[in-house]
């Protein structure tokens, strides 16, 4: 392989400590891959492996135990993004790394335009264009149109799931995390998506992502990695203290 | 980005102090009061970067010395220890060293201050529009028509019925009166805003429009927020990063989505899982 990897993980780890129990809870252990410009890394396994930890990881909603998370920056620098500091963190979700969640986090009483339109703004787009591009990305998602100017907040599952995809694609960042983004799509709707995913790969976009059904991995993952449920059974805190 | 302001070991005490009010209180001891001299620790060693058009959250319960840091910032209460370093128009003020004029000008033009409490933001004897007026004087806009039409545009931005302009801020409702607050810390145009449990109180509709009406300020004029709430809603809602304070101390500080999904310390662990 002769590009270069956006990221590469290695030793990831995260442990849980939770002080009111008393306890240290593994979720993911020693992970290692990498994820590729305009192609796409699967993570698979059984519940409990700690596929989303792995992610949460990556975009530092959660804090690592453990290994580094080397991203490549677009000037070419690379980041450990285990060690990032918090003002990094912003500056790569705003420009850099994006991420499709299993639900949606939006602010309400906004219409679904703007939670799509946002990335951009924070981008610098001008309002009207950003909402503009927003509203040819609600349309691929199929959304009806007399749904893009109400909140999400009234939307069923799939709804959000699409005003959820829409704002993660919309913004074409250079690392795109995915967490099972069609687990609530209808067959029809989660074509379209894999078309858009296909399209982002052919502008290099890098994925990282989970899918819900193992037939969309065969189809538009270029390389599968495993995880396994740690091995390791949950330690009293006293014991490693 | 650029830095607005810097904050290092940022201390208040009340009482007389001595040697080991530091050293023996905080989280660890359960207690903000020393035991030694009875002095009251009410913040000790906060640390803390703000860029610009960045919102910071400071979480605590009440008495963790979350409201007396901002105030120490905004010239309320004089700091014990520690220093703050405001950026401005390619200048820096060291704000502790600053004589009480230079201190006056800076909380006048280049700050805003939202109080949980009206009465201490707003003067009750004069009407909305004479506050915000109040304040474009200080600042140097002494033209009658300017200001006029100034805080017009000021009121309607924070939708108060420039109408009302006249009237007495005791005529208005709790929401009214933080609105006029709102557009009074604005007038100046700051790049720097404090708020200070600025929806506590207000009823749940009133409180998402003070919320809505702060997040547009933010994302339009770009000003940095230092927020102070206890209510994890606002901090979710609002913050970019979020610091926790208990007994007068920052006990974790992180990303605002890291802090309520992987708290790292036993308190906000508890802080988090009791949340509604």
């Amino acid at each position: 392989m002769k590009e270069k990897p956006v990221l590469q993980v290695r030793g990831y780890a995260k442990r849980f400590v939770l002080h009111e129990q008393g306890k240290v809870i593994p979720s993911s252990y020693d992970v290692n891959l990498d994820v590729y410009p305009g192609s796409l890394t699967a993570l698979i396994g059984p519940t409990g492996a700690g596929k989303s930890t792995v992610l949460k990881g990556i975009y530092r909603t959660y804090l690592p135990s453990d290994g580094e998370l080397l991203f490549t920056r677009e000037n070419g620098e690379t980041l450990d993004l285990a060690q990032a500091d918090e003002h990094q963190v912003l500056e790569l979700r705003r420009d850099e790394i994006g991420f499709v969640t299993q639900f949606l986090h939006f602010l309400p009483r906004q219409p679904s335009e703007d939670v799509v339109a946002q990335p951009l703004v924070q981008r610098g787009y001008r309002q009207q264009q950003a909402r503009k591009l927003a509203r040819d990305m609600l349309a691929a998602m199929n959304l009806p149109e007399r749904l893009w100017g109400i909140s999400p907040a009234t939307f069923s599952g799939g709804e959000k799931q699409r005003v959820n995809l829409a704002r993660g694609l919309i913004a074409k960042p250079r690392l795109l995390l995915l967490d099972e983004p069609t687990a609530s799509l209808d067959p029809k709707t989660t074509d379209r998506v894999v078309g858009l995913i296909e399209n982002l790969k052919h502008e290099g976009v890098a994925m990282l992502a989970i899918f819900h059904q193992p037939e969309l991995v065969t189809r538009i993952a270029d390389r599968v990695v495993e995880l396994e449920t740690p091995t390791l059974n949950e330690t009293l805190l006293e014991e490693i203290a | 980005m650029d830095k607005v302001l810097k904050v290092r070991g940022l201390s208040k005490r009340y009482g007389k102090g001595c040697a080991t009010c530091f050293d023996k209180t905080g989280p660890d001891f359960d207690s903000n009061i020393c035991p030694d001299c009875g002095s009251v620790v009410a913040a000790h060693d906060v640390c803390f970067d703000l860029y610009a058009g960045e919102i910071l959250g400071i979480m605590g319960e009440s008495g963790s010395g979350k409201s007396t840091a901002v105030k120490c910032l905004y010239f309320d209460q004089e700091p014990t220890a520690g220093n703050a370093t405001f950026y401005d128009q390619g200048q820096q003020f060291d704000l502790f060293s600053l004589n009480k004029a230079q201190q006056r000008r800076l909380s006048n033009q280049r700050f805003g201050m939202v109080y949980q409490n009206p009465h201490l933001g707003l003067n009750f004897d004069i009407s909305a529009g004479g506050n915000i007026a109040e304040r474009l004087l200080m600042s140097d806009v002494d033209n009658y028509a300017q200001i006029r039409q100034r805080a017009t545009a000021l009121l309607s931005r924070t939708e108060v019925l420039p109408e009302r302009m006249d009237e007495l801020p005791k005529n208005f409702s709790g929401g009214m009166q933080q609105r006029v607050q709102i557009a009074k810390a604005l007038a100046t145009q700051p790049p720097l805003l404090f708020l200070d449990e600025v929806t506590t109180g207000l009823d749940l509709s009133v409180q998402a429009a003070i919320l809505d009406l702060i997040l547009e300020i933010q994302q339009q004029l770009q000003t940095a927020m230092i927020v102070v709430t206890h209510d994890l809603g606002v901090i979710r809602l609002l913050a970019d990063r979020t610091l926790v304070m208990k007994y007068g101390r920052v006990i974790e500080k992180g990303l605002t989505d890291q802090i309520l999904e992987d708290p790292q310390h036993a308190y906000t662990q508890r802080l988090v899982a009791s949340a509604l």
